[in-house]
């Protein structure tokens, strides 16, 4: 009874246990495939991250080469009547409101989305007085000028008041008269004006007229302070000679320095104002081709570029070029893509030097002209565009086409400055005297053309790792030959670990003695470095004869493969020699100083923080990074491949040259691109021992910006998603490319290069 | 003879020779660098004689300067001459000085150089005082007078153990009134600006009802009151650190008048004795080591940018080392072995060899550009429109260096995963165990002396690289601590400071390199020192594991 109890409880037991067992198994088995699911997730995960840097990088930098989109809102007859027609079309900033300025001398604001009228006002025409003439100032003044039939002009400005009643933002437009609500007296015999300029600044005003007689006018006002506060208007008038030819258009730059008559023909008489009582005729100059009339001319913001719009679509940027004399002349910089039909509006952005133009069958285009970029072509209207209008940001446009329909439309047009011409290519920037590689991101004033030209700081950073490889690549390949081939292993035990410590010393260290204890050095110490190169290596060469010549017991000594502690005190000895005698060599050479020397004699200029300093900085960094890949592979070549060219007869240097460095040269060449690598991408270094100046000099006495550096430089303080943000993040990308390309390179090579060790 | 040295150089002997040259090159460069630094680094806090001259400025006009000499050089004697001073010597080249002279709130700059040949008499008066100021650097002159409230308590001698006793009050007053701004009043408005997210946060959420706006508004006055009482405790600390002053001749002959209130130490370096230089100089040290910077950066010491670096590196580690040893797991035990897992081996290879630069591009537009302004969106909407993590700070930075280092966690994980062999896990399996306890029990620990390597290389990496930082988080003086004793105590969105971006910003952005030149090398050194440190340790370790693996294999 009790033993089949215990029989029975032992089954139980048993069977408890082969079920707790199997619930075990399975429970471990759940574990099991838990965590090969969570590893695989989080590896792949890890390493999905690593690489998610490309692709955002790529994200980033994707919308820079995006066309613009254009996006149409609404469309609604003329605001205000269409029986009066319309001279002038304007926007505000937050488009919201549109203005209409119209001829019988009224201005309409509306709202931009409806075509409601907020506000119609009769501007201060004099009554009796008619308009016959009307000019837009500089976009961002908001200033126009209507000319009337009596002589005289009368110059607004449109302003809009905004204000937050209850978190809701009010817009109210509104009228004002920089020069007083009188209008200004231009011909004085009181003919009526056909064309007009305007140009209205703080200080100074300019206005310029054609009269229906052909004479050309110009009037200066200046303001006079007064002690009172106010100011006074003073007044100076000035006779154009007019071109043979009826004038077409009239216009004056913002700065109003520069004044340009043409005629329908297309020939342009550039004046200099720089003297208000007498302007200057510098020369009259053709910017159409024979067959062309011209039908639109005006300045990209910044006033110094003119845009000339032709009868057959055609489109060219034209600016004064200064020569080496001093002289300007007129230059046609470039063309952009025509237009189907002739140019009817041409209407420049407010910050960026692009412009929108539309044409007589409806058409329109967006152009940037620093990218030389069209940025987006496509139908406005079904009938010619009669007025077109850009928002202050670029992003909606207002047009008016022949059948009196407004239209008010939507643009993204984020990046148009950037182009792959512009970035790589040279570039004729404003006031420069020919093409060129520019960088210069940023400057003080807003209508500053940005120079994002990829190719000077490119160009720097090959610079800094070319001088920088050519100091590294025969140090750290002479020493990986010996430290692998020669070296006594105790020996070579005590070097790698020193040159690993030299890999892990942080750049931020490296640059700050370049910086400020290596290149004052250098300065004092030119001609000492440079004898360092010639006297180094006679020098141990001399030693190791004369090692050679002492008596053997004297030799053995130093064991075979200790070579290089022995040379230890030699190369401080000839390092020390070379810098004592840099004094000497300085006074008896170059009359005491080399650098007044160079720059007398040679031209050449220093710079203190140069290429000298980078190479050697630089240098030290990548030394290790070279030396220790080439090592490995210069050890690894097989014992057998040596020992039997030594059986053969072969010395040991021959047997080194002919077939270890044969055998290890894909080992050795990975090894210099992975040097190259890290000398590109380098940052610290060359921020802190160049001057960081985008020059392009091969002069070793020269500094240089690296892209590194630049994005270091530059990345703090540009506005996020700006063009400039993105610049930098492809600049990012294309060192992100180098390196990734030369890494990948080396890496397959040391790969192949191991599986050829193991078939050995 | 010459058929000798045909001989000598055809048998390449000469090549060898120049080949071990470039060693012992690389190696003398590595070593004088470490020697320069540790040189200019220590030799900062070293005290240096004063020493009083006579200077012969122009013919006929001797003035009296006071000086600690920082370096000399010689230079050709008509480059002095064309600058246009008067030199006194016939040599081709002289030797010139230059001089600490400090005072530079009344002589305009606080460094000059003095040539050897004008000096005239050169004396070491024991009585010579430095003394360390708050602000426009040393003063260097005459202890004169000690006054207490315009009324002079000692002159002479008498002044100096009067001096020492009461600068020893102001130092304990100001350690007081730093504690009561800094920490004291430092929570009050740490307190008042929680409060105030708290009511904008129940303002957007439209729940900010009367009576939470009453708690709110009694909690702001207890706050207030709290302050004010501060406030009243701080001018009484104030007032009675301003009592005492002291008056030291200068150079010049003028007398100097300088609060108690502004010093910081003063010590007579022609009198010290050598237990006392010592001293001094271990004083210095801990001082470097342990205070806040001074004037700009370049006095006092950099505890706030060795704290930084840790903490962030401490961070970075909790996100690095399980992120790198699950992907090396993963590559090494789970993944199928092909042309893929190959392909991914040399990305993550080359993806150490991608400028650190390139890191930090990516760190502000992915971390803090776009994942902090979504955080801040959702998590911390009452703060804005002022960025909470959507701004550079000490966790970006952390999780941007763990990307940077992640490859070299992976690498020497993989590589200590490789080195075990493979009969151990066969015989754990074969005994029945599941491939994750093989994994858990035998083949992780055996590899994690590999990967300690690797974290203690990443984390001597990420100490030393600073190109990144100066985009994810790195100020030049942050205000304050990302830990501190504030609830939640630890403030990862903080901007902090780093010793690497410290020598950046002290050697090169500084207004007065001279005098903060000292400063980077000293910082510099025990940047350099910590590397070193945690590098000879991977090394270390890592040589032992190659050991044990050899004794492994062969038994």
């Amino acid at each position: 009874m009790s033993d089949t109890e215990t029989n029975n409880s032992l089954s139980t037991r048993a069977l408890s246990r082969a079920l707790a067992n199997r619930r075990l198994r399975h429970w471990r088995g759940i574990k099991d495939r838990i965590a090969r699911h969570g590893i695989s997730v989080g590896g792949v995960g890890a390493i999905l991250a690593i690489i998610l840097i490309f692709f955002y990088l790529l994200w980033v930098v994707i919308p820079l080469f995006k066309p613009a989109d254009t996006e149409p809102v609404a469309s609604y007859a003329l605001p205000g009547g269409s029986n009066d027609p319309t001279l002038h079309l304007a926007l505000e900033e937050q488009t919201e409101v549109g203005l209409r300025v119209t001829q019988s001398g009224r201005a309409v604001f509306f709202a931009t989305d409806t075509g409601k009228v907020m506000l119609d006002e009769e501007l201060a025409v004099p009554a009796g007085a008619k308009v016959t003439a009307f000019a837009a100032g500089d976009s961002r003044s908001a200033v126009f000028a209507l000319g009337l039939d009596d002589g005289r002009a009368l110059v607004v400005k449109h302003n809009y008041r905004v204000t937050f009643p209850n978190d809701i933002r009010r817009i109210d437009p509104e009228i004002e008269y920089p020069l007083g609500p009188d209008p200004v007296s231009l011909d004085t015999q009181g003919r009526p004006l056909v064309h007009l300029a305007a140009q209205v600044a703080e200080e100074e005003a300019t206005l310029a007229g054609v009269t229906d007689d052909g004479r050309a006018i110009m009037l200066t006002l200046t303001k006079e302070e007064s002690l009172l506060g106010g100011g006074e208007w003073e007044q100076t008038r000035a006779d154009l000679t007019p071109p043979e030819n009826a004038v077409q258009r009239v216009i004056v730059d913002f700065d109003q320095q520069e004044l340009y008559l043409a005629d329908r023909a297309g020939s342009l008489a550039y004046y200099d104002l720089a003297n208000k009582s007498t302007p200057r005729l510098i020369e009259t100059v053709s910017v159409l081709a024979p067959d062309e009339t011209l039908t639109s001319l005006e300045f990209l913001t910044g006033g110094i570029s003119l845009l000339v719009g032709g009868s057959s679509g055609s489109l060219a940027q034209w600016f004064p070029v200064r020569d080496e004399q001093n002289n300007y002349s007129l230059h046609k910089v470039r063309e952009f893509d025509a237009l189907g039909a002739a140019v009817s509006r041409i209407a420049p952005e407010f910050a960026r030097k692009g412009f929108l133009a539309a044409d007589q069958k409806g058409g329109l285009g967006i152009y940037h002209t620093t990218a030389h970029r069209t940025v987006l072509t496509t139908s406005l209207a079904e009938t010619p565009v009669t007025q077109l209008a850009v928002s202050p940001r670029a992003n909606a446009l207002l047009a008016q086409d022949a059948a009196g329909e407004v239209i008010f439309w939507r643009v993204h047009n984020e990046h148009p400055d950037v182009s792959w011409s512009g970035l790589w290519g040279k570039v004729w920037y404003e006031s420069y005297p020919e093409p060129d590689y520019i960088w210069q991101s940023s400057a003080a004033t807003d209508d500053f053309e940005p120079k994002y030209s990829l190719v000077p700081i490119t160009f720097g950073t090959l610079k800094a790792a070319f001088y920088a490889m050519l100091f590294a690549v025969p140090l750290a390949i002479m020493g990986a030959v010996f430290t692998a081939y020669f070296m006594a292993p105790a020996m070579r035990q005590a070097v790698k670990p020193v040159i690993e410590i030299m890999e892990a010393l942080p750049t931020v260290i490296l640059g700050f003695l370049a910086g400020l204890w290596l290149a004052p050095f250098i300065e004092k110490h030119l001609p000492g470095v440079f004898s360092l190169l010639l006297i180094l290596p006679i020098g141990v060469v001399l030693f190791a004869y004369l090692w050679h010549r002492l008596p053997r017991n004297i030799r053995l000594w130093v064991p075979e493969g200790w070579e290089a502690a022995l040379l230890i005190p030699v190369v401080c000895l000839i390092g020390w020699a070379a810098i004592a005698v840099s004094q000497p060599i300085e006074e008896s050479f170059f009359g005491g100083d080399v650098r007044i020397w160079m720059s007398t004699q040679l031209g050449i200029g220093f710079d203190q923080r140069n290429s000298i300093v980078v190479g050697l900085a630089m240098g030290f960094a990548v030394i290790p990074t070279i030396f220790s890949i080439a090592e490995d592979a210069i050890f690894g070549v097989p014992r057998h491949l040596t020992q039997g060219s030594l059986a053969l007869g072969a010395t040991p240097w021959q047997t080194l040259t002919r077939v270890v460095i044969l055998t290890a040269s894909p080992g050795i060449f990975s090894a210099i691109m992975i040097g190259l690598g890290r000398a590109v991408g380098e940052t610290m270094i060359v921020l802190m021992a160049t001057g960081n100046t985008p020059v392009m000099d091969w002069s070793i006495f020269q500094g240089m910006r690296t892209l590194s550096a630049n994005i270091a430089v530059e990345m703090p303080e540009s506005e996020v998603n700006s063009s400039h943000y993105r610049v930098l993040f492809l600049a990012a990308m294309v060192l992100f490319l180098a390196t990734f390309v030369f890494n990948t390179a080396a890496e397959i090579v040391r790969q192949r290069l191991r599986k050829k060790y193991s078939s050995l | 003879m010459t058929t000798g040295i045909k001989k000598w150089f055809e048998s390449g002997s000469p090549w060898v020779w120049l080949t071990a040259a470039a060693v012992s090159t690389s190696v003398i460069m590595v070593a004088g660098l470490l020697l320069l630094i540790s040189v200019n680094g220590l030799n900062h806090f070293w005290p240096k004689p004063i020493m009083e001259v006579d200077y012969l400025k122009a013919p006929g006009e001797v003035i009296r300067v006071f000086g600690m000499v920082r370096e000399s050089e010689e230079v050709p004697r008509s480059r002095i001459e064309e600058s246009g001073l008067f030199v006194d010597s016939e040599e081709e080249r002289v030797t010139r000085h230059l001089l600490k002279i400090g005072n530079r709130d009344a002589q305009g700059f606080d460094f000059g150089w003095f040539l050897d040949s004008n000096i005239r008499d050169r004396r070491y008066p024991e009585n010579l005082m430095a003394l360390e100021r708050r602000e426009w650097g040393d003063l260097i002159g005459y202890l004169k007078n000690v006054k207490q409230q315009d009324r002079i308590v000692a002159t002479g001698e008498a002044a100096v153990p009067e001096l020492e006793k009461r600068l020893k009050r102001a130092l304990e007053l100001f350690a007081q009134i730093r504690e009561i701004e800094k920490d004291d009043i430092g929570s009050v408005n740490y307190a008042l600006e929680r409060l105030r997210l708290q009511e904008r946060k129940l303002e957007l959420k439209d729940a900010l009802t009367p009576a939470r706006k009453d708690v709110i508004a009694r909690d702001r006055a207890a706050q207030d009151k709290r302050y004010e009482k501060l406030r009243v405790r701080l001018s009484e600390l104030y007032e009675q650190i301003n009592r005492d002053s002291l008056t030291a001749e200068i150079m010049d002959g003028r007398e100097l008048e300088v609060p108690l209130a502004k010093a910081v130490r003063v010590y007579w370096p022609n009198a010290l004795s050598w237990p006392q230089r010592v001293g001094f100089f271990l004083e210095k040290t801990w001082e470097f080591v342990a205070d806040e910077p001074r004037e700009a950066n370049t006095e006092g010491g950099i505890f706030p940018a060795i704290f930084g670096t840790v903490m962030m590196v401490i961070v970075m580690s909790i996100f690095v080392t399980p992120a790198g040893v699950i992907a090396a797991v993963y590559l090494r035990e789970y993944a199928k072995q092909g042309p893929i897992t190959r392909l991914v081996r040399i990305a993550v290879n080359n993806l150490a060899g991608v400028p650190s630069i390139v890191y930090g591009v990516f760190g502000l537009g992915f971390f803090v550009y776009f994942l902090g302004g979504n955080l801040d969106q959702l998590f911390f909407p009452e703060a804005l429109p002022a960025p909470t993590f959507g701004t550079p700070g000490i966790f970006w930075a952390a999780l941007t260096l763990a990307l940077l280092t992640m490859p070299v966690v992976i690498v020497a994980t993989e590589e200590g995963l490789a080195r075990i062999p493979s009969s151990i896990r066969e015989g754990s399996l074969a005994l029945g165990a599941t491939k994750v306890e093989t994994l858990w029990r035998t083949v992780l620990p055996m590899a994690s002396p590999a990967m300690m390597t690797g974290l203690i290389l990443a984390i001597a990496r990420a100490a030393g690289e600073v190109a990144p930082l100066m985009l994810v988080g790195v100020v030049k003086l942050a205000p304050s601590l990302p830990l501190d004793g504030n609830a939640p105590f630890i403030h990862l969105e903080r901007k902090f400071m780093h010793l690497g971006f410290h020598i950046y910003d002290v050697g090169f952005q500084s207004p007065n390199v001279e005098a903060a030149r000292p400063l980077v090398y000293a910082t510099s050194l025990l940047l350099v020192l910590v590397i070193v440190v945690l590098n000879l340790a991977a090394i270390g370790i890592r040589n032992h594991l190659r050991e044990k693996y050899r004794a492994l294999e062969g038994g």
